[in-house]
Parts: C-alpha cells; structure tokens; sequence
C-alpha cells in the first residue's frame, strides 16, 4: 500500500525495511517445526539458528542469552513476572503500560521522577534501603533507556550501580532506544527488551535479553522451549526479519542519529518561528534525537491532530487507549505538569524513512491546526 | 458542504453518513465517547457507548470510506446531562436526557467542536425531517416519513437556528426496514443491531436503582392531598408524577382504586398521591419557549409531552417570548414539570418548551 501521507510517529510503529521483508518472506515458507528432529525441521531451526546468531552477535550476547517473544510488552511481561517470585519489583513512573501496569498488577512499587523526566535517585535509594530493612529486597529494578512519549534518555549506570549495591537486577525496556542511543552494556542491565516493528521488522516479533544469573520463573507453561521461560513453537521467519532490520539500525546507527538530530532540530526551530509560546518537553534533559514533544500551552491536542490529518501529517499526542481516545498523559502527570499543559502535549517522532520534506510538511500545516486548537481551548476555557 | 457525520456505531448514524457522502459532501465520521469509563463490549440494547460500539463506527466509515475519529466528550456529557439529570430529579421533575444530550451535546458541544474545525453541518440518523419553508426562509422541523421513529420531539429544542447546521437524511425514510436495506446494500455490517431505546447511560436499565445510588436515601412522608400521613418513602427522587407501581404503601386506599403519584415536593419531602383522575390536567403551562414561528394565542396545535406518546389537541392561551400556555381539548395524565412540551401543527413543529408547574 502506497502511504502518501508525512508520516512522523516512528515512535508508535515505523516501515518495515525492504531487507526485512525478504528476510521475513523467504524463511516463511520454509516448512519444519525448529524443534523437530527430522531433515525439514533442522532445515528451519537453521534459519532461526542463523537469525538468533546474528542478533546475539548485533547485540554482543550469547545466542542463549535471547529469548524471542511477539513484543516488548511480552518481553517486559517475562521479565518483571519472570523476577516478582525473588522479591519486589520496581518500575518507573513514567515508563510505558507495559510496565507500569505490570508493577502495578505486581503490587510492585513506582520510582518518581524529577520535572526534567529523569528518575529520583535518592526515591530510589531509599526504596530499596527501605525494601531491605522490611525483610524483601527488591529483585528487579526497570527503568526504559528513552521514554517512549518524551524521548528522555535514564542515567542507566547510576541507575544499575544503586540497584546491583541492593542485589537487584536491572531490566531496561530499550525498545524506543534502539538504534537511536547507545544501548547499555551487560554489566549495566541483567535483561533488556526489544521490539521488531519499532526498528523496521514486522509487529509480532520481539526480544528480551536475559542473563542466565537471573533466575526467571516462566509466566507460561508448555513445551519448555527457550529454557523454559517462554514456551511456544519458535518463528524463525520473525526472527529471521527482526535480525535482517537489527543489522540494518545497528549498522548506521551514528550516522542515522545525527540525521534525525538534525531533522529534530530543524522542526523544534521552525516550531519556535511559529509559535514562541511552545514548551519543548524536557528539552535540557538527556533525550533521543528522534522524538520532539512540544506542548502549546491553551491548545487542545484533539483538535490539533485532527486538523494535522486532515492536512496529511500523522504524529500523536503520546499515548493513545485502544478505543481510540486520547488519555491524559500518565508520563507528563508524573513528570508534575499542569493539565492546561499537558492537553496540548503533541510527539512528533522520526524513523529511517524521515526527511526534511515531512518537517517542512509539518511546519506548513502547524499555524492552521494551533489556531483551531487554542480556538477549541478557549471554547472549554 | 463539510459535514461531520455523528456516528454511534449504530445502523442509523452509519446510513445516514453514507446518505451524506453519497450526496456529495465531504463527510468525517466522528464518534463521541461519553462515558469516562467505557465496557469493552456491548450488552442489552444500549447503542453507543461501549468499545465495541465505536469499533463498529469505525468499521462503518472505513466501509462508506471516510476518515473517522473518536472524540472525547465524556466530561461535557457528565456535566451537561447525567448531572443535570439527577439535579432535575432531586428538585422534583422529570427531564428527558435525550433532549438535553440533543441540545447541550449532538447540537451544541459537538456541533461547536465541528465549527471551529471547519465544518459547515452535523449529519446524525435523527428521524425527522429539516424543510425550508419556516418564517424568512428559515427552517423548518417536521416529523420523520415514519411515524414509529419520529423523533422530531426530542430534536424541536435545537430551534431553527440549530437546524440550520443540521443534517437528518434519515427522515424521509418511511420504514425502518428501508434504512436496514440501505445498510445491507452498502455492507455496512452494523445492519442487525437491536435498536436501543433505554437512557444509555444507565446501562442496566434500572433507573430507578441508579437515582437511588446517585442521590442516596432522603426519607419522607406519602401523603394525600389533604395532608393525611399513608407512609413513608426513602427519597422523593424515587417517584415520577403518573406513577402508579412501587409506590410501596401496605394499606389499600378506603375505596380500593388504585393511588398514583400526584405531585413530588421535594422541599418538605413529601409524596402526595390520590385517585386518577386528580391526576388529569388541561392545562399546561411551560418555559424556555423556543418557537419556529410566531404563535398567538387562539392558535389551534397539538401538544405532545413524551417521545413516545401521541399529540392531543390544544389551543394557546397565553404566550410571550418565554413562556406558553395551552388548553388540552381532552384532559391527559401523568404531567410533570421537566418534562418536554412539543408543539405541533400536524407534522410541523411549532415550538419546543419545559413543562414547569401544573395548573
């Protein structure tokens, strides 16, 4: 399907990769189950074997180290439930439902965040200082790379240093980090999620990185595949695709940064130009170059979408429930902004397909939809 | 013309978008959400306000092939008609929400949104029918081609110059089946829903349980019209003048005929009840007059005070640019203050106004 849309929220999913889509044809029609024994499925389990290879490799780990899942909301599920039988786990406020509503349903416990979006270090001490001295010493401590509405990048050393001086392991959900910041090494984090459609692979298809010294309990049961912790016939040809657009986001990663640092750039100036009342959203923080979040204080975001789409630009206001109404955001509230603020809260985020023509796109149709949208705010003011 | 087709996820609303864009406008469903708290999937009759209704309007646009939107009014809604709804009860009347939905949301915080956005008009599956021919070419409301599902008396209180911004191209529709041909023909997969009729916002129905809940226990007297103490209730919001079942008094009246609800007092919490025909009026008198023409007083109308009720012959009596009165040819129950009173002129409407005080 042709998309002549300006197209700039990679953050929610971004284009499959030519090289991806290959990958993800040519091993689907091989046939064979991995696990069999037979000629067909060793035929199959050495694709998924190549493809769990290459990934392993991409990401400097053991190939035993990957588990495969259909997505970072299951591999942050395996990880966090995978941990909650060796203590608490600890999430932070501002991180994505996948989780947050884990911790939440955990009975876990929710680390603050300062007003730039970075964690409470001292929070974080004391609540594993505290977590201690109750006789239950937290088991894990998650904390997601780049914030997946804000972009804001978390200090993960200092973060690790706290949480390992504990004895708690540390999981990151690097889903929106990949390719865009440099990923944390394996004596920072004990576990890491990532999600294929966010990197150009297809959606159904993720990772969790797991060191083996964490002792995850398996959420499902079944055939035992992947140590156990996640049962399920194995699909080589996502995996085979995630590997194909790992290697492609991994290989110009430096390169890819600049460029969408440029083009962020470009936007937040031409943004300034038009409306010097915008607040960019923990702009002196550590952030991904791709993501811009701008709040235009009096705006509602509703109407500013709307007339963006109609104007042929995709973006959104961050998070977005199911039914297709647009929530008051959980990162900004705990990030303690106004709610006169946070209604106006629009990302605009980029991927390997963005150019200097969607920013340009974006700027011709902002006045419009900024007007219509502080109209709307002054209706319900 | 730049339309916004309110789509509930109904048959109805999905027709009428199609109707529009067919027509040649350029059509934007839009479904509103008015409930914070919305159930995943859709039980009894109720017809627009779970995830599984806006789904359903979804799949309806993709099918008419028109961008869809699902805009959040659930604050506007629970301010301007759940609330005023309860408000209404615990001062004693009986407000049809519909009616406020009709003016304070479909036609006006929807319709307010949609202007500030560009739109020229709302489009719904309302049954009624918008003319031309109302004073200085203004418009004019009348009710639908079918007669069951006319609903040009919850509609009369957005006045012509609500209509003016309106679409209704259900309303020439004669026969329900029609519109279900029209959805089937055009795949709109939507074509089999039950019809809903209950306050949507009540979604087990039980409205009575809901005021209860909402406006709590306020204990008082059941009296008769003469003062005499029957019994006791547990809140003057539980009863509706008309009423006749679950007025929960033990003894039977001396005459053994049946006892209705005659009026509701909420200052002093009291209930009087009495025999039917105490209950019957010919008079009915009403606020916030909003008129489509000029009515003087010896006009011959009918008045209609329920949705769902039929017209009686009436003529006015007193009329200013607020208030009206009209004499019923035939004496009718079971009126109460809040309630709606629709004038018409056979199938014209003629005014919209609130019932405030028996005569």
């Amino acid at each position: 399907m042709v998309n002549n849309r300006t197209y700039l929220d990679h953050s929610a999913t971004t284009a499959l990769r030519p090289a991806a889509r290959d990958a993800l044809v040519d091993a689907a029609g091989a046939l064979g189950n991995p696990t069999s024994v037979h000629t067909s499925g060793r035929r199959v389990r050495g694709i998924l074997d190549d493809a769990l290879q290459e990934i392993a490799q991409q990401l400097g780990v053991p190939r035993s180290w990957l588990i495969m899942t259909s997505g970072g909301t299951e591999a942050d599920n395996l990880a966090l439930r995978g941990a909650a039988h060796l203590g608490p786990v600890f999430g932070l406020a501002t991180d994505h439902p996948a989780v947050v509503q884990t911790v939440q349903a955990l009975n876990g416990r929710l680390l603050p965040v300062h007003r730039d979006g970075t964690m409470d270090l001292t929070a974080l001490e004391t609540a594993l200082d505290q977590a201690r001295s109750d006789g239950a010493p937290a088991s894990l401590v998650s904390a997601a790379l780049v914030n997946n509405e804000t972009g804001v990048v978390q200090d993960l050393s200092a973060i690790a240093g706290l949480a390992h001086r504990y004895g708690a392991a540390v999981h990151t959900d690097a889903v929106q980090a990949t390719g865009h910041v440099q990923l944390p090494d394996f004596d920072t984090v004990d576990l890491m999620s990532l999600s294929g459609h966010k990197i150009g692979a297809p959606v159904g298809v993720g990772v969790l990185v797991a060191q083996p010294d964490v002792k995850l309990a398996a959420v499902g049961t079944g055939g035992g595949q992947q140590r156990g912790i996640r049962s399920g016939t194995l699909d080589a040809a996502h995996a085979a695709s995630f590997a194909a657009a790992l290697r492609e986001t991994l290989a110009d990663a430096a390169a890819e940064q600049a460029r969408l640092g440029s083009l962020a750039e470009r936007l937040r100036a031409g943004i300034r130009a038009i409306d010097a009342d915008a607040v960019f959203t923990a702009e002196d923080s550590p952030h991904a170059p791709h993501i811009v979040h701008v709040q235009f204080p009096g705006a509602v975001q509703d109407a500013v979408l709307f007339v963006l789409d109609q104007a042929g630009v995709d973006c959104s206001a961050g998070s977005a429930c199911s039914s297709g109404v647009t929530q008051a955001s959980h990162v900004l509230e705990a990030m303690g902004f106004e709610e006169s603020l946070m209604r106006g809260a629009i990302r605009f985020s980029f991927g390997w397909t963005s150019s200097e023509q969607d920013v340009d796109a974006v700027l011709q149709a902002l006045p419009d939809a900024l007007e219509r949208g502080r109209a709307m705010g002054r209706l319900f003011a | 013309m730049k339309v916004l087709a309110a789509m509930s996820g109904g048959v109805d609303s999905a027709v009428a978008a199609a109707l529009a864009k067919e027509a040649g406008h350029d059509v934007v469903g839009v479904h509103m959400a008015l409930s914070k708290n919305r159930d995943q999937t859709r039980s009894g009759s109720r017809g627009c306000c779970t995830v599984e209704d806006a789904s359903d309007a979804r799949r309806a646009a993709d099918h008419i092939g028109i961008p869809y939107y699902v805009w959040d009014l659930s604050d506007d809604f629970h301010d301007l008609v759940v609330k005023d709804f309860l408000a209404e009860y615990a001062a004693g009347r009986t407000p049809n929400p519909c009616v406020r939905c009709n003016e304070r949301i479909k036609f006006e915080a929807l319709m307010d949104r949609a202007r500030l956005l560009g739109f020229d008009a709302v489009c719904t599956g309302h049954y009624a029918v918008i003319g031309t021919d109302g004073p200085d070419g203004a418009p004019s409301l009348h009710r639908s081609a079918n007669d069951a599902k006319d609903q040009s008396y919850v509609l009369a209180v957005m006045g012509p110059e609500g209509l003016k911004r309106a679409m209704f191209p259900l309303g020439r529709f004669a026969d329900k089946a029609e519109v279900r041909a029209e959805a089937d023909r055009r795949g709109l997969g939507v074509g089999h829903k039950p019809d809903s009729y209950d306050i949507c916002f009540i979604a087990d129905g039980d409205t009575r349980g809901f005021l209860q809940r909402s406006l709590g226990e306020a204990p008082g007297e059941i009296v008769t019209p003469e003062g005499e103490v029957l019994g006791e209730h547990r809140g003057t919001h539980n009863f509706t003048i008309g009423q006749r079942k679950g007025i929960g008094l033990q003894q039977p009246a001396q005459d053994g005929r049946p006892r209705y609800v005659l009026d509701v007092k909420p200052d002093t919490r009291q209930v009087v009840v009495g025999a039917a025909e105490l209950l019957s009026t010919r008079t009915l008198e009403a606020a916030d007059l909003i008129p489509f023409e000029d009515l003087e007083v010896g006009r011959r109308v009918q008045a209609q005070i329920r949705a769902h009720g039929a017209a009686t012959g009436a003529v006015v009596t007193a009329v200013d640019s607020e208030r009206i009165t009209v004499d019923l040819d035939e004496p009718i129950r079971g009126v109460a203050p809040g309630q709606t009173l629709v004038l018409y002129d056979g199938d014209r409407v003629l005014a919209s106004a609130t019932l405030d005080r028996r005569a």
